[in-house]
């Protein structure tokens, strides 16, 4: 599936280093399927839970506002910690199609392309004006275009970057690579059959 | 102009440059464990296909086993049928699994490198972020997602970028009561915990070259908590000896073959690296964490900083300080402590359980301390039962447990309670990461998680070391 251009209202959801343990306690992954995780996304910081009856604020994923948002603004280092594919699913289930953030954690970011999930980066700045454009008006749409490399909403238009071969894989319809790694597999035998710890010392 | 050894392994098990513009890179080891590979198996049953190499995948079960009671099927029924998922896998595929009832079972990490499947200039994958723990050996290893798990199964290859490399010197002598841990919390801090993203670092300095291959591992094993999806140590003589007669490793003749060639995939001395930085080790104290991500850290001599300190994002330390329940400019030294927790991945090796029972030898934990031990494998909790290690921590008021990832991250029935405080030797002190919504974690290494055991709260462990 090519995926070139995702529009959609959006989530803001602020902090850098969010960890892939806040976005999906281990908890939930005590499980042999990804179905249904998106109901526990943040759940320890969301109302009902000790720290976010705490925390005196309504959680963005609470807020009913957001409700529906099809792309995620974040800050720095997003996805951050363990490589748990749940965090990037659930977000997925729970209908984002895009994240858009300052800076993302390598694996969080391999594990999203992998499921055609992209993430892309703009500046401090620009994230900072989509933050507070779409907290002032959470009805305002958004459209991220893969392509072009801009992300647009109602007077706000920004550079988006996304490295190369993930632009290409996205634009192209080539993000899921099992295909891709299986198409030559002679070739995998032959490198492997050098390998002096393959084919014996 | 040389190479480094990330350099050369990319170069050797590059098979393409694939459509998409990535390298496809070939998997010398792919290590399988039940929480991250039900759906990979899943995905492989649905296309028809079978996994590739069978030789070279191996699986264990770690993540979500009790570590107390192991009669099957277990009393939490989840984890029963997540084990159980794992067998059925592993039998219906053919894959060699080291299961529950199995004398090599133990955390994924650490069996690794005890079964000799770790071994320098490999490419290693498995479906969890410490994967770089291997690195230690001078292997390429990182952690993958599960439809890279899938990936790895159905074609023994991944699709990948290439890193760039930053070495980090160690150099000098770590002063006593100053451990691995603390030079890999110290790096953490320094350099940030997104300061790594893109990069492998590369551990190198006379300190790391002295280090054995369990401190070597530690370091390794957190390069990830600084960003990092890979970091390594260049193999050298502790290597191969370490190797030398492992179930797994070459053996007679092929072993001084095996050897030669391990040394030859190693950095060259006028290697070009994309970074470079020196860490003193004598100016290394020991370190725990205050805060919500392993990079908010100080020395034990040292105060929690507050919000409005220089330097700091103020937003950032007071909402950790907030969750931890501690005030900015209060010494860390002397935070009261509930749970003390010796394990994991980065901290449950035979030499990790010596260090932590010197200090406890003789002594008792402090009433108010619930103190565990768990060992990484059963192998080191038999190692550390023939030396009597367990008779020393049970009778200071420990608890010693069967193998597995335990109270790191609270899978199985090992979590903390409420609010409790936890020093513990692992390696992530995120928010809810040990099983409680709201407890707290402070990482340390495991003779420091010792002695908070005995002290009741957090202490120099220098003032126990005689």
């Amino acid at each position: 599936m090519k995926i070139t251009r995702i529009e959609g209202t959006a989530l803001p959801m602020r902090g850098d280093d969010i960890d892939t343990d806040r976005i999906m306690p281990a908890r939930y992954l005590r499980a042999v399927t990804f179905e249904g995780l998106e109901r526990y996304l943040f759940e320890d910081e969301r109302a009902g839970s000790a720290a976010g009856d705490r925390a005196g604020a309504v959680h963005p994923f609470d807020n009913p506002a957001y409700r529906g948002a099809s792309i995620l603004l974040v800050n720095r280092n997003f996805g951050c910690g363990s490589s748990r594919e749940h965090a990037p699913q659930a977000l997925q289930r729970g209908g984002i199609r895009a994240i858009v953030g300052e800076s993302f954690s390598e694996i969080f970011f391999g594990n999203s392309l992998m499921i055609g999930l992209p993430c892309v980066t703009a500046s401090p700045g620009d994230i900072s004006e989509l933050m507070a454009q779409v907290e002032r008006r959470p009805d305002v749409r958004l459209s991220v275009d893969l392509e072009a490399g801009t992300c647009e909403t109602a007077g706000v238009r920004c550079a988006i970057a996304l490295p190369g071969h993930a632009r290409d894989a996205l634009v192209g319809g080539t993000w899921d690579t099992t295909g891709m790694l299986l198409a030559r597999y002679d070739e995998v035998g032959l490198v492997a059959s050098r390998l002096p710890y393959v084919a014996g010392f | 102009m040389g190479h480094t050894l990330l350099q050369k392994v990319w170069d050797r098990h590059t098979v393409r440059t694939l459509p998409s513009g990535q390298t496809q890179i070939f998997i010398g080891l792919h290590l399988v464990h039940e929480v991250t590979s039900p759906q990979a198996f899943d995905a492989l049953r649905a296309r028809g296909w079978t996994v590739a190499r069978l030789d070279r995948t191996f699986a264990t079960v770690d993540h979500i086993i009790p570590t107390r009671e192991r009669t099957r099927p277990f009393l939490d029924l989840m984890a029963e049928e997540m084990i159980a998922a794992l067998e059925r896998n592993c039998r219906d595929f053919g894959v060699r699994l080291a299961g529950l009832d199995d004398d090599r079972q133990g955390i994924v990490h650490v069996i690794g490198a005890e079964l000799g499947l770790t071994q320098p200039a490999m490419t290693i994958a498995c479906g969890d972020s410490h994967t770089s723990t291997h690195g230690a050996f001078g292997a390429i290893a990182f952690g993958v997602g599960t439809s890279q798990v899938r990936d790895v199964l159905a074609s023994q290859c991944l699709a990948l970028e290439p890193m760039k490399v930053r070495r980090i010197r160690v150099t000098g002598t770590l002063p006593p009561g100053v451990y691995a841990k603390d030079v890999i919390l110290t790096i953490i801090h320094r350099l940030g915990v997104g300061g790594g993203v893109g990069y492998a670092y590369e551990y190198a300095g006379d300190a790391v070259a002295r280090m054995s291959m369990d401190e070597r591992m530690t370091v390794c094993n957190m390069s990830i908590e600084g960003g990092a999806r890979v970091g390594y140590v260049n193999p050298d003589e502790t290597t191969f000896k370490y190797l030398e007669g492992r179930p797994f490793a070459p053996s007679g003749q092929a072993f001084a073959r095996a050897v030669a060639w391990w040394r030859s995939m190693a950095s060259d001395p006028d290697a070009r690296y994309d970074d470079d930085v020196e860490v003193r080790a004598a100016e290394l104290t020991p370190v725990v964490t205050w805060g919500v991500n392993p990079g908010q850290s100080v020395p034990v001599t040292g105060r929690v900083p507050g919000p409005n300190g220089a330097g700091g994002d103020g937003r950032a330390i007071a909402d950790a300080l907030g969750y931890m329940g501690l005030r900015g400019g209060e010494p860390i030294a002397g935070t009261k402590v509930d749970v003390a927790f010796i394990g994991s991945c980065t901290n449950s090796r035979l030499s990790d359980l010596r260090e932590a029972a010197r200090i406890v030898r003789g002594r008792r934990v402090a009433p108010h301390v619930t103190a565990l031990v768990v060992p990484g494998s059963a192998s080191v909790k038999r190692a550390a039962e023939r030396e009597g290690l367990d008779e020393v921590f049970r009778a200071a008021g420990f608890e010693w447990r069967s193998a597995g990832c335990s109270m790191c991250l609270g899978m199985n029935p090992d979590k903390l309670q409420g609010s409790q405080v936890c020093a513990s030797s692992s390696n992530r002190n995120f928010k809810g990461r040990q099983g409680s919504p709201t407890g707290r974690t402070l990482l340390m290494s495991p003779a420091m998680v010792a002695a908070a055991a005995v002290a009741g709260e957090v202490t120099d462990v220098r003032s126990m070391l005689a």
